[in-house]
């Protein structure tokens, strides 16, 4: 319990998906100028990592690792299992969506099939497969059971959202500013967000 | 031999490296960018990794284009990618071990880096392989042109050092010269590609926008 | 003749041709490549090993120089009794415990050295280390310490040979129950027999690094007072 109490703190804060491991960035920086539809992939990213995460660790467990089903190390094939359970998975989410809330989908929708290709959700599965290999007793960011994905994937996904909402709301305030030419738009966005990782680089000093 | 190098060959190859920049212009394949570039060895082997699998899948992607059927094609695409990065990071595991250790997940990443995705959806689909290859390959510079900048000012600045060898003489220490620990930190990563795309704005007047 | 590359037959086999050839050239190339990527993991481990008996040999040679000088890599436990002659090598760093911990007997320039592997917490992630001991079994040879995740350029220093080198001519405890530690940076050291300097803005990892000390030196000290002259 109280290892995942601080896997959750420091998913969120410390080891944050966007400031501290850059991931999805492409979309971080493309969907964030209000914060209704960054909310809204915020919201579709988390959804998506809580499907995946589960997904690869029990392949990487039980079928890729050396004593797996197959009784033999398959880890090489992990890349690609991974991408196909991602991007499967997003088109399967597309449609239960659309067939039974088409209210989100419409919302969602575009966002949905940008997913697959969001480093988020990869890196985070590759994060869950090197971190199997640590241990949960000297290291809070282990993942030792599914319980552990749950919260990993849960933890990160709200990480994420926060720093997208967080960003629409600075460049909703700064589209009244006068930056200068060369700066505007793609620049400053990244200067704002260097400003703010420095910000999150405050919550390194947490412990639980 | 002279159409190999002909100037519309000349252009697909140049125009990445430049006006029609990757990370600088298309906003693609930050993630990796930022992350890998805390030293400038990593972000080299990094930027070629990067070159060598898009150059390749967009070969490859060019040869077999015809026959995808249009369903499967994105999936088709990132096995072929997934597979060529596979491959790569089996590599550096044999014979670059200490690299491959820093750059950790990130290499596992080059999947999902939007430059190779958008690349072949763009590119590789309707070319032929020799100008998909050149394309591949001027992408894959321009991205690890920005990589070898900002790793070597990130590690010139916050080590002292440039690829592990003391770049910075003792005496300067001994007058009170102090490493910036700030520029191995994320944050200062974002900061300095801010700044290196006002410069590249400024420079080209915002010509292409 | 046109093939209808849109049929469903033709994508599923399209589909079935590409993962087979993918998935068989994946396991060549990973078979191929198997023998060498293992061998660096082990050449790293024996780097590490080297290292706290500050020895640094390059790359190349790291194999050769461990197998000249490490004799024996027994697995003891706390009371001090040898479980197994060798296999020390293979335990890996998870599974060390109370009952399973190995020794690197090695031979430096015709000394015996004792290298006893620690593991322990650090501020955010595992820490790990080898501690070499002279045949006195009471002076440190040499020191290594890694880390999985600490700060860059604060608690990462520990990773970094000037940090290491502090570890040389201590003593792993005072005989009043007291072992080694590392204490604040710069503060007053009461007892410099056993206390070493620590690394500024570093406090939390420093302190996971006295703890992982307390917790090995006595888990292997009656190993060690069995092997005393």
């Amino acid at each position: 319990m109280e290892h995942s109490l601080s896997l959750f703190v420091r998913s969120i804060f410390v080891d944050n998906m966007i400031f501290a491991s850059f991931l999805g960035m492409c979309s971080y920086l493309a969907v964030s100028k209000n914060v209704k539809t960054s909310l809204g992939l915020g919201i579709a990213v988390t959804f998506v990592l809580l499907v995946t995460v589960p997904v690869d660790y029990l392949l990487q467990t039980k079928i890729l690792a050396e004593d797996g089903i197959f009784g033999i190390d398959l880890t090489y094939l992990s890349f690609i299992l991974f991408i196909a359970v991602i991007a499967g998975i997003v088109q399967l989410v597309e449609m239960v969506v659309e067939r039974f809330s088409p209210a989100l989908y419409s919302a969602l929708g575009i966002f949905l099939p940008l997913i697959a290709v969001n480093c988020a959700i990869m890196g985070a599965s590759l994060f869950m497969q090197q971190r199997i290999q640590m241990d949960p007793a000297t290291s809070s960011q282990a993942i030792g059971s599914i319980g552990d994905c749950f919260v990993y994937a849960l933890s990160s996904g709200i990480g994420w959202t926060l720093a997208i909402v967080a960003l629409a709301a600075i460049r909703e305030k700064m589209a009244y500013t006068d930056v200068p030419r060369p700066l505007q738009g793609l620049g400053i966005t990244f200067i704002t967000v260097g400003l703010m990782a420095m910000a999150f680089m405050c919550f390194s000093g947490l412990s639980i | 031999m002279s159409q190999l190098f002909s100037n519309a060959n000349k252009q697909v190859f140049m125009a990445p490296l430049n006006l029609d920049h990757p990370i600088l212009i298309q906003v693609l394949g930050i993630c990796s960018a930022l992350a890998v570039t805390a030293q400038l060895e990593p972000a080299i082997v990094m930027g070629l990794s990067v070159t060598v699998i898009t150059a390749f899948s967009n070969v490859i992607i060019s040869l077999i284009r015809k026959t995808i059927p249009n369903r499967i094609r994105i999936i088709i695409q990132l096995v072929v990618v997934a597979a060529l990065v596979t491959i790569v990071s089996m590599i550096l595991k044999a014979f670059a071990y200490d690299v491959s250790v820093k750059l950790s997940v990130y290499v596992g990443l080059i999947i999902t880096n939007c430059i190779l995705m958008g690349r072949l959806e763009a590119f590789a689909m309707m070319n032929g392989p020799w100008e998909s290859f050149l394309d591949g390959v001027g992408n894959g510079l321009g991205y690890a042109y920005i990589l070898v900048i900002i790793g070597a000012v990130r590690e010139f600045f916050g080590a002292g050092t440039l690829l592990g060898i003391t770049i910075i003489p003792q005496s300067a220490y001994d007058a009170g010269y102090v490493n910036n620990g700030m520029m191995t930190m994320p944050a200062m990563a974002m900061i300095l590609l801010g700044c290196v795309i006002w410069a590249h704005r400024a420079i080209n007047k915002e010509g292409t926008k | 003749m046109k093939i209808n590359t849109n049929s469903n037959t033709y994508t599923i086999l399209y589909a079935c041709g590409v993962v087979i050839i993918v998935a068989f050239l994946l396991a060549y190339v990973s078979s191929a490549l198997k023998a060498p990527s293992e061998a660096n993991e082990r050449i790293d481990q024996q780097k590490q090993i080297l290292a706290s008996l500050n020895l640094r040999p390059d790359k190349k040679d790291v194999e050769a120089k461990f197998k000249e000088v490490v004799v024996a890599d027994p697995i003891v436990d706390t009371t001090g009794a040898e479980l197994k002659a060798d296999g020390g090598f293979n335990v890996a760093r998870k599974e060390i415990a109370a009952t399973n911990l190995p020794v690197y007997v090695c031979n430096v320039d015709g000394e015996t050295k004792y290298v006893l592997p620690l593991v322990g917490k650090g501020l955010w992630g595992t820490i790990w280390g080898y501690l070499a001991i002279n045949d006195d079994c009471e002076t440190i040879y040499g020191a290594y310490f890694s880390h999985e995740s600490e700060t860059a350029g604060l608690g990462a220093l520990i990773a970094d040979q000037p940090f290491q080198d502090k570890f040389k001519g201590k003593k792993i405890h005072d005989g009043a129950g007291n072992y080694l530690k590392v204490v604040k940076f710069g503060a007053k050291q009461d007892n410099p027999d056993i206390e070493c300097d620590g690394i500024s803005g570093a406090t939390l990892t420093i302190n996971g690094v006295s703890s992982m000390l307390h917790d090995y030196l006595k888990m292997y000290q009656n190993y060690l007072l069995s092997k005393k002259k």
